[in-house]
């Protein structure tokens, strides 16, 4: 029993200082934007690439 | 075994997160990707047809992800030389404030995102030359060149040539003489604009280990070969014009500022000694940014005018 809750316990000692914690968010969010970018991307090269070709069916 | 061998101090500990979005950002060595944005947009708006300005500038952006991507493998594989060297100590990794492994990870990830996005956004042919690009800038010339021969820029310098092939294929599928030429102009102004650096950071590049031309050849050397490649690089620098592809503008400018490079070379030629060599030698590094920039830059102004004049 000792040997696995002392080392649970101890890694639960590795504590982000506030500055560590504000650069993961940063990043988090960093990610985010670009994730939600390609995506767009995507998207839109889609549109242009498919052009002309999607026209309304007729009935 | 006692319960003292599972103590986690600090060292040993997981490292945590440091580096801000910042940090990543600079791995991409930013200067260097505007410089390969650039010339590729010449290559884009080189070809015939307009491109669709939507895939235009998708492409841009993959090409400047992929020039990115390089640099950030170049930072993770020489984070042992940027440490000894004033210019390059601040960069994230021998800084502290992020992991090599990151690096590397980051870097292999946006390489192939940049090569499948150019891909399905433009052509097969353009990602492969992407591809190759960052091939050649971190295995044939970071990994290899670099630390081995003073012609690593030499040779090297066809990594940083190849964008306006890139942008040209993106744009039409294929290569031809235009882009070649714009090839041609960056790989020969890469040895003058370097080795202009290498002169006057010579010690550094020495504690390094890089053996760049003044410290293997000699300063002499160097001054010489400065020179043939700026007489060199002068008449490719107009090349656009004689073959058509760019204004007697465009010529003119080409002209004014090849025989200014060549007269920036000839100082660095004629001042061998103290102060006065260490600033020629800058100021031949600072006028090839200004060359290039330039040259470049009317070559774009003059194709986006006739773009939107044909539009009109």
């Amino acid at each position: 029993m000792g040997r696995s809750e002392d080392t649970s316990e101890r890694r639960e000692g590795v504590v982000l200082t506030p500055e560590q914690e504000k650069s993961r968010r940063a990043r988090n969010i960093a990610i985010g934007v670009a994730v939600a970018l390609f995506v767009a991307l995507f998207y839109f090269v889609t549109i242009v690439k498919l052009g002309g070709n999607v026209v309304p069916r007729a009935g | 075994m006692s319960d003292a061998s599972f103590i986690i101090d600090e060292a040993s500990a997981p490292r945590a997160p440091v580096a801000a979005p910042g940090d990543y950002f600079a791995l991409l060595k930013p200067r260097v990707m505007s410089l390969v944005v650039f010339t590729a947009l010449a290559g884009i708006l080189l070809a015939p047809s307009a491109p669709h300005p939507f895939l235009a500038f998708a492409s841009l952006l993959a090409i400047a992800v992929g020039a990115g991507a390089s640099g950030a493998l170049n930072m993770w594989y020489d984070a042992d030389i940027d440490r000894l060297m004033t210019r390059t100590r601040r960069r994230p990794i021998p800084a502290g404030r992020l992991g090599r492994e990151e690096a590397l990870a980051f870097g292999l990830f946006l390489s192939v995102m940049a090569v499948f996005t150019l891909g399905l956004v433009a052509n097969w042919l353009a990602a492969g030359l992407l591809a190759f690009t960052i091939f050649f800038y971190v295995v044939v010339y970071t990994m290899w060149l670099k630390r081995s021969t003073p012609m690593n820029i030499v040779i090297g310098g066809a990594a940083g040539a190849l964008p306006p092939v890139v942008g040209f294929a993106a744009a039409t599928g294929a290569v031809d003489l235009s882009s070649i030429v714009l090839f041609g102009v960056i790989f020969m102004w890469t040895p003058p604009h370097f080795w202009a650096l290498a002169l006057v950071k010579r010690e550094e590049y020495g504690r390094a280990g890089i053996p760049m031309l003044p410290n293997v050849h000699g300063e002499a050397r160097t001054r010489l070969e400065i020179l043939a490649y700026s007489i060199a690089l002068a008449p490719i620098g107009v090349a656009p014009y004689l073959l058509g592809f760019a204004s007697p503008v465009y010529g003119l400018v080409a002209l004014a500022l090849g025989a200014a490079l060549i007269a920036c070379a000839v100082d660095v030629y004629l001042r061998r000694e103290g102060e006065r060599a260490r600033r020629a030698a800058m100021r031949l590094f600072f006028f090839s940014i200004v060359y290039l920039s330039l040259l470049f830059m009317v070559l774009v102004v003059e194709r986006l005018v006739a773009l939107s004049s044909w539009l009109a």
